[in-house]
C-alpha cells in the first residue's frame, strides 16, 4: 500500500515541531529518515503512528484517507511503531506478553498463539523461547518480539525509531537482514529513524532528510555522505580538534576493587586514571561499567579493595561526600535520576549549587540561572518546568548543574540520543573541564566516540575488565574484540 | 495559558457543586428540604456569635495539623501517623498540666513546648522505621495512632483517673492556670489563633524562601534525582515528619487545653484523618489551608443543629464533606484522563 503524507504540521506552543511535511512512501522499500536532534523526526513518527494528532495535514494510506486517534488505531490499519525502549511489560513470560492486545476474546488460545508466534519468528528469521521472562532478554530480543508482535497483528508500515541503540553488533545485522527480507520478500514499507549515517547508508534504499520542521532534501541511496551531513546542518559541522591534557598525577586510584551487584558481580579492577585524562569505558548494557562508575561515586561500596581520590582513601566515602570532594556523576537517566520533573530550572540549579544557606536568594540564583542558559545554550526560561525542556535540553541542563572545580567526573552515556552538532558541544564543555584538570570516566555505547573522545579505554565483558589500550592506537574492531570478551 | 489556569481554577468549582448537589438529593431522600436543611446548617455554624466562635475553636487545632500536613506531602511523604501525633501532644500538654505546679505564665508555654516535643518524637518514629526499617509511613502511622489512643485509654482508666474513681471518660479537670485563656464563654482562645497564623505563615516562608523548603519539594518529586542533586534523603524525611508532628501535637494540646479542659478518651476525634482531607482538598497548597480547614470546621459543627432540626444524624456533615474530597480528586484525575498519553507530558520543544 503506498502511504502518503501531506502538510503535516504539528507545533507545540510557539515551536513549530512539524511545518507542513510531505513525504510519499513506496512498499517494498526501506526509507530513511535523518535530521539532527530537534529537527521533527520523532514527532513526525508519532504523528504517523497515532501517538500525536496533526494540526493539520493528512495521511492516505492506499486510496483513503486516514486518521488516528490512537496507536492502537493506527496498528489496526497497518502502521506499527517500534519505539526505542520497546513498551512491554517486563516481569511477563514472551508468550504472555505477545497475546496482550492481540487477543480480543475472553479465553486465551496459548497453544494457537504459539504456533503463530514460532511461525512469524521463523519467517522472520529470529530465535525466541516463548517461555523466557521478558527482563531476562536484552534490549535487542525485546525488539525483535515486538516486531514480531506488529508483524503478527498485520503492521504493513514498520517504523523503526533508532533501533540500533543500546543492541548488539550482531543482534544490528539480525535486525538488518530481517528488515530487508520483510521489505523486498513481503512488501513492507520500513522507515528507519537515525541519525546513524552509515546505518542509513547500509540499509535504506531512499532517505529524507528533515530540519527545523521541513523535509529539507531527499536522496536515493547510494549517495555521498557528505551530501547528507550538508542537508541535515546546512554545514558540515567541524569536529573539534583533540589535545591531551593528561597530567602526571593519579586522579582516581582503584586497588584490586570487587563490587557486588545485584545481578553481577564485578571483581579484580585495578587501574588509575590521571588528572586531565579521559577514560573511556567500552561494553554492553549490564557488563559491570555502571557498577564501577557508582562505586567510584560511592553509590555503591566495593566489597573488596580500596579506592583513592587524589591519593586518599575514599573507599568507605558515601555519595554526598564524594560530591563535597569535587566528585560529579551524571546518570543515563535524565528525568528519571537526573532531573526533578516539576521543578524549574532555577530551582535545579539552587539546589545542586547552594552551600549552608538557610534562606534562599531567589534574585542571585535567577540571574545565576540566566547565566548558565546563556554559557549551555539552553533554549528555556529560569522558570521553565525541566520536563518541559527537550531531550537535548535535559540533557544540557545535566551539565549547567556541575559545581566547580571538579576533580573527577563519572558520566553515563554522555551523549546518548543527541547528534553529532550537540555531542561535540558537549565534548567542547567537558574538555574545557579536563582543561583544568578533571578527570573524565565515563562509558559509551558508541564506538567512534569512545576512540575519539578518550586518551585511554577499557571494555567490559560479563564483569571482566579488559586490558586498557591507547585510544590513538586503537580500532573499532580490537574494541569489539574486547567487549566480546576476547584478548 | 492564562485562560487555560483560570479554567483549571473554574474547575474545583465542579466538584462542590457536585457535592451539594448530592448531600441536596439525598436530604430529599429523607423528605427534608434542601433548603431548610442547609439553612439550618448554616444557621448551626454562623447563626450567633458562640456558634462562629465555637467553628474558629474546632478550626484551630485541625488547621494546624493540617499546615503540618502540607510539610509532610510536600517531601511526598502520607502521613497518616498525624492523628495519633496529635493525641500524644494532647497528652504531653496533660501531663504538664496535672503534674507541674509552676504560675501560668511558664506553664502554658510548657505545656504546648512538650506538646510539640511529644508529637515530633511520635512522627520520628515513624520516619526512622522509614528510613531505616523500610516500613512504609502510612502503615508505621496507623500502627502508631492506634498506640497512641491506647496509651490515652491506660492513663484515663489507670494512673491518671479521677480521685472519685474511673469513669473511662477522662481525667479530672486541668487547674485554671494550665489552661489556655478563653473569649469569654467560648471555648476559643485567641492566643491559639495566634498559633494558627505563625504557622500558616511560617510553613509558607519555609517551603518558598528556605533551602530546605525546596529540598523538600525536590524530595517530594523525585527522590532519586534530589538524592543526586545533594539532598539527604533520610535527614529530609525525619525533619518534615517531625516538624509535622509537632504541629499536630500542638494542635493536640489545643484541644486539651482550650476545646476541652480534660485528657478525653477521643480526644482527637478523628481531627487528623480531617486534616488530611483539608489538606487534599486544598491542592497541598498552604495559602488554601486555612480557608478549606474552616469551611470544614463550619460544616461539622452545623450538622449538629441540622441534627437537632431536621432529626437527620449530624453524620450528613461528613457525608458532605467527604463527597466533596472525592469528588474533587475524582474530577482531578479526570482532567488528565481527558488528556492522550501522548499530550500529557507537554513540551515546550518536542523530544527528538
Amino acid at each position: 500500500m503506498q502511504l502518503q503524507i501531506k502538510g503535516i504540521r504539528k507545533y507545540f506552543g510557539d515551536v513549530k515541531a512539524n511545518d507542513g511535511i510531505s513525504l510519499t512512501l513506496q512498499p517494498g522499500k526501506i526509507y530513511g529518515l535523518l535530521g539532527e536532534n530537534g529537527a521533527g523526526k520523532s514527532t513526525l513518527m508519532k504523528v504517523l503512528s497515532g501517538y500525536h494528532k496533526p494540526d493539520s495535514g493528512e495521511i492516505t494510506l492506499g486510496k483513503e484517507g486516514v486518521r488516528f486517534d490512537s496507536p492502537a488505531e493506527a496498528l489496526a490499519s497497518g502502521i506499527g511503531m517500534i519505539y526505542q525502549d520497546p513498551l512491554d511489560v517486563p516481569s511477563m513470560r514472551i508468550l504472555d506478553n505477545y497475546l496482550l492486545g492481540r487477543d480480543r476474546k475472553v479465553l486465551l488460545d496459548r497453544a494457537e498463539a504459539l504456533q503463530e508466534l514460532r511461525q512469524t519468528a521463523r519467517r522472520v528469521g529470529f530465535e525466541v523461547d516463548p517461555q523466557a521472562f521478558i527482563d531476562t532478554l536484552t534490549l535487542g530480543e525485546r525488539q525483535q518480539l515486538e516486531l514480531l508482535r506488529l508483524l503478527a497483528m498485520g503492521a504493513e508500515v514498520l517504523i523503526l525509531d533508532e533501533p540500533t541503540t543500546g543492541i548488539s553488533g550482531e543482534q544490528k545485522e539480525e535486525l538488518f537482514d530481517s528488515i530487508r527480507k520483510l521489505a523486498t520478500v513481503e512488501g513492507k514499507t520500513v522507515i528507519l529513524v537515525s541519525h546513524k549515517l552509515a546505518e542509513v547508508q547500509e540499509l535504506c534504499h531512499h532517505v529524507f532528510v528533515l530540519r527545523k520542521g521541513k523535509l529539507v532534501g531527499e536522496a536515493e541511496i547510494p549517495c555521498l555522505t557528505e551530501d547528507l551531513v550538508r542537508l541535515m546542518f546546512e554545514d558540515v559541522p567541524p569536529r573539534t580538534a583533540r589535545v591531551p591534557h593528561v597530567r602526571q598525577e593519579k586522579a582516581l586510584e582503584l586497588q584490586e576493587v570487587g563490587i557486588d551487584g545485584e545481578r553481577l558481580q564485578v571483581s579484580g579492577l585495578s587501574f588509575d586514571v590521571q588528572s586531565g585524562e579521559v577514560f573511556g569505558l567500552a561494553g554492553l548494557e549490564g557488563s559491570g561499567q555502571r557498577l564501577l562508575l557508582q562505586a567510584c561515586a560511592g553509590l555503591i561500596h566495593p566489597s573488596q579493595g580500596r579506592i583513592f581520590l587524589n591519593g586518599r582513601d575514599v573507599t568507605r566515602f558515601h555519595f554526598h561526600r564524594m560530591r563535597s570532594q569535587g566528585v560529579a556523576y551524571l546518570p543515563a537517566g535524565r528525568l528519571e535520576e537526573g532531573l526533578v520533573a516539576g521543578l524549574s530550572l532555577t530551582e535545579h540549579i539552587a539546589l545542586a549549587t547552594m552551600d549552608r544557606e538557610f534562606l534562599i536568594d531567589w534574585k542571585r540564583y535567577v540571574e545565576e540561572t540566566q547565566r548558565r542558559i546563556d554559557r549551555y545554550q539552553i533554549v528555556g526560561q529560569p522558570e521553565t518546568l525541566v520536563d518541559e525542556l527537550s531531550g537535548g535540553n535535559q540533557q544540557r541542563a545535566l551539565f549547567a548543574l556541575l559545581r566547580s572545580p571538579l576533580q573527577l567526573m563519572l558520566l553515563e552515556h554522555p551523549t546518548r540520543g543527541l547528534d553529532v552538532r550537540s555531542a561535540d558541544w558537549i565534548w567542547q564543555l567537558l574538555m574545557q573541564r579536563v582543561e583544568d584538570g578533571a578527570a573524565i570516566l565515563f562509558m559509551s555505547a558508541d564506538l567512534d566516540e569512545l576512540i575519539e573522545r578518550s586518551d585511554r579505554i577499557a571494555a567490559f565483558s560479563g564483569g571482566r575488565m579488559s586490558r586498557i589500550v591507547q585510544a590513538q592506537e586503537t580500532t573499532a574492531e580490537e574494541l569489539g574484540y574486547l567487549i566480546g570478551g576476547e584478548r | 495559558m492564562k485562560r487555560a489556569s483560570l479554567l483549571q481554577r473554574g474547575w474545583v468549582i465542579v466538584p462542590i457543586l457536585v457535592a451539594l448537589v448530592i448531600t441536596a438529593l439525598l436530604l430529599l431522600a429523607f423528605k427534608v428540604s434542601p433548603v431548610e436543611g442547609f439553612g439550618a446548617m448554616i444557621r448551626g455554624a454562623f447563626g450567633d456569635m458562640s456558634k462562629t466562635l465555637s467553628v474558629t475553636a474546632f478550626w484551630v487545632p485541625m488547621t494546624l495539623a493540617a499546615v503540618g500536613l502540607v510539610v509532610s506531602f510536600t517531601a511526598g511523604l502520607w502521613n497518616i501517623g498525624v492523628e495519633g501525633q496529635i493525641v500524644m501532644g494532647a497528652i504531653a500538654a496533660s501531663w504538664l498540666a496535672l503534674k507541674l505546679d509552676v504560675p501560668r505564665g511558664l506553664l502554658i508555654p510548657l505545656e504546648m513546648l512538650a506538646a510539640m516535643a511529644a508529637g515530633a518524637i511520635w512522627a520520628g518514629i515513624v520516619a526512622v522505621l522509614k528510613t531505616r526499617g523500610k516500613v512504609h509511613e502510612i502503615f508505621g502511622g496507623l500502627a502508631f495512632n492506634n498506640l497512641a489512643i491506647i496509651f490515652t485509654n491506660y492513663l484515663i482508666s489507670g494512673p491518671w483517673q479521677p480521685p472519685e474513681g474511673g469513669t473511662f471518660r477522662g481525667t479530672s479537670p486541668f487547674p485554671d492556670k494550665a489552661l489556655l485563656p478563653l473569649l469569654g464563654d467560648s471555648r476559643l482562645s485567641p492566643i491559639s489563633v495566634v498559633m494558627v497564623i505563625v504557622a500558616v505563615v511560617g510553613v509558607f516562608l519555609i517551603l518558598r524562601g528556605t533551602a530546605w523548603g525546596l529540598k523538600l519539594k525536590a524530595l517530594g518529586k523525585n527522590p532519586d534525582s534530589a538524592f543526586l542533586l545533594g539532598v539527604s534523603s533520610e535527614r529530609e524525611t525525619i525533619l518534615a515528619l517531625m516538624l509535622c508532628g509537632a504541629l499536630a501535637g500542638l494542635g493536640g494540646a489545643v484541644r486539651v487545653t482550650s476545646w476541652f479542659d480534660s485528657l478525653r478518651q477521643s480526644i482527637s476525634g478523628g481531627i487528623g484523618y480531617l486534616a488530611l482531607l483539608v489538606v487534599m482538598l486544598s491542592a497541598f497548597r498552604v495559602a488554601i489551608v486555612p480557608f478549606v480547614s474552616f469551611f470544614f470546621s463550619a460544616v461539622l459543627n452545623g450538622s449538629i443543629t441540622l441534627q437537632l432540626r431536621t432529626q437527620l444524624h449530624s453524620a450528613l456533615g461528613g457525608i458532605l464533606t467527604g463527597v466533596m474530597v472525592l469528588l474533587v480528586l475524582l474530577f482531578g484525575d479526570i482532567r488528565t484522563l481527558r488528556i492522550l498519553p501522548g499530550q500529557r507530558r507537554k513540551k515546550a520543544v518536542p523530544d527528538e
